[in-house]
């Protein structure tokens, strides 16, 4: 039965793959995701999961071994961070082409250098066009709840995609909350096993991972663009049947006092809950604040993210990324993109915080939803703002 | 080009590109990316064979029939190399159509 106990992040999302029954798993530890992996091996060594634990010298390596395994039908596991899944990376864009319904944490962590081993987007945000289905979770219960949904989305035959689980480094990875852990028997037949399409057989042969010449490579693209995009509906599924079982109910786009606000935060990931807080904070005080948190970054929920912030005449958009040398955060440009030339689309203002785990308290969000105020009275629209930066 | 049946689409596309049948690189053409093909004048031809010699990609093949040269559509580049070499000016090299 299900039982709520207090437990570190990392170990909920190991306790969630055990119960996914994985047959594979393969992974390099890399902090603040060792955890994870660690917890893992040892329930493979203890015989408390029948799965493989391949042992690999690197990341790109782990995504290699998880790919072989995946092509003949197995259910793998990985799991990443920072300059790990940047060593991965090449293998990452190769598994989405080869529609291996792996499923992998990342547990988000800044970019060297500086070598830096603290939570940010910026390692996710370098894989943002990988062809994967991204997920942001906000808490412990998010993330354990998320691998079954994950696992679920990516093996069914309308998708046969993988799937990332973005959790916050530290933030979330390594502090004890309570979660309600589901075992075998909450689960029921909510993950069936994974029937692949194709796989690796030596009774019937198939190539996998063929090359392209310019005359195919674009149409290979494209069918990739489109699975990816109709991966949605079969998530929103996968959510709605999750809730009506477990009671937890998880949407694309979540919304928070957003149907009178005046200025909404955006936000991906763990300072969700403080932005929340502060929305708390500020509606206490009489301001008009809400919050949209982005739970599904790819694929990008467009019609949802217009719905959730029709009636706002400002967007605050937080990026826990720098895009150096561009127009701003990877979040913030994607919502200028998806908003620009729509009748009455909101003033769109942009922040980078939080990188390289740098704090942000619920204040904090208080002060962006003044600056996006100030800068949406400006005549001209205004460049993007570091918050916190020390002058 | 040469005789090849019209291209699939993408969504014609196997899941993940996945080579169900064996030996399909003979329906492989390396050669389909080129932007000009020679044209031999097998009247000109004196059979000599110096475009089988410098060919680089085993493109040029002797038609057993005519003894004269010809061209591999399936393998060609069309880098040129036996249009220059040519000692009797019997290969130019024409626009690929697309």
């Amino acid at each position: 039965m299900a039982r709520r106990v207090g437990i570190e992040v990392s170990l909920a999302v190991s306790e969630a793959v055990r119960v996914c029954d994985v047959d594979v798993i393969s992974a390099y530890p890399i902090t603040p995701q060792t955890h994870i992996v660690e917890k893992l091996s040892e329930m493979v060594a203890e015989g408390e999961l029948d799965a493989e634990f391949i042992m690999v010298e690197s990341e790109q390596t782990a995504m290699a071994a998880c790919c072989g395994a995946s092509a003949t039908g197995a259910r793998c596991f990985t799991s990443t961070a920072s300059q790990g899944l940047q060593l991965m990376s090449e293998i990452v864009f190769i598994t989405s082409a080869m529609r291996l319904p792996i499923v992998m944490a990342v547990a988000n962590r800044a970019l060297s250098g500086p070598l830096n081993i603290w939570g940010d987007h910026s390692d996710v945000m370098a894989n943002r066009d990988c062809g994967w289905i991204q997920i942001f979770v906000e808490n412990g219960q998010e993330a354990h709840d998320n691998i079954f949904v994950a696992f679920r989305a990516a093996e069914d035959p309308r998708v046969i995609l993988p799937v990332m689980v973005n959790l916050d480094g530290f933030s979330l990875t390594h502090v004890i909350e309570p979660i309600i852990l589901l075992d075998k028997e909450d689960l029921g037949d909510y993950l069936p096993p994974y029937k692949p399409v194709v796989r690796l057989d030596p009774a019937n042969p198939v190539s996998m991972g063929p090359a392209s010449t310019p005359g195919m490579y674009t149409e290979a693209k494209k069918a990739l663009e489109d699975k990816l995009r109709g991966s949605k509906k079969v998530l929103e599924e996968a959510w709605s049947d999750f809730g009506k079982r477990f009671g937890r109910h998880y949407r694309a786009i979540e919304t928070y006092k957003t149907d009178d606000a005046d200025t909404i935060l955006i936000t991906m990931g763990g300072l969700s809950g403080s932005a929340q807080a502060a929305v708390d904070q500020m509606r206490a005080k009489g301001e008009k604040a809400g919050l949209v948190k982005i739970r599904l970054f790819r694929p990008f929920p467009l019609d949802d993210f217009l719905e959730a912030v029709r009636n706002a005449r400002i967007l605050a958009v937080c990026d826990r990324a720098i895009s150096t040398g561009g127009m701003g955060g990877p979040v913030y440009v994607e919502i200028k993109a998806a908003l620009y030339g729509r009748p009455d689309a909101p003033y769109v203002a942009g922040f980078i915080y939080g990188l390289g785990g740098r704090d942000v308290r619920v204040n904090d969000f208080e002060k962006i939803v003044q600056k996006a105020r100030v800068q949406a009275n400006t005549e001209i629209p205004q460049p993007y703002e570091i918050i916190g930066l020390k002058e | 080009m040469n005789e090849q049946k019209k291209e699939p689409g993408w969504q014609d596309l196997p899941i993940g590109c996945v080579m169900m049948e064996a030996r399909s690189t003979r329906h492989y053409h390396t050669g389909d990316w080129r932007s000009q093909i020679p044209v031999t004048d097998a009247e000109i031809c004196c059979s000599c064979g110096l475009c089988w010699v410098y060919c680089p990609d085993c493109s040029r093949y002797r038609d057993l029939r005519t003894g004269k040269y010809d061209v591999n559509n399936f393998f060609c580049k069309g880098c040129g190399i036996c249009a220059r070499e040519c000692p009797t000016g019997a290969i130019k090299m024409a626009e690929e159509e697309t």
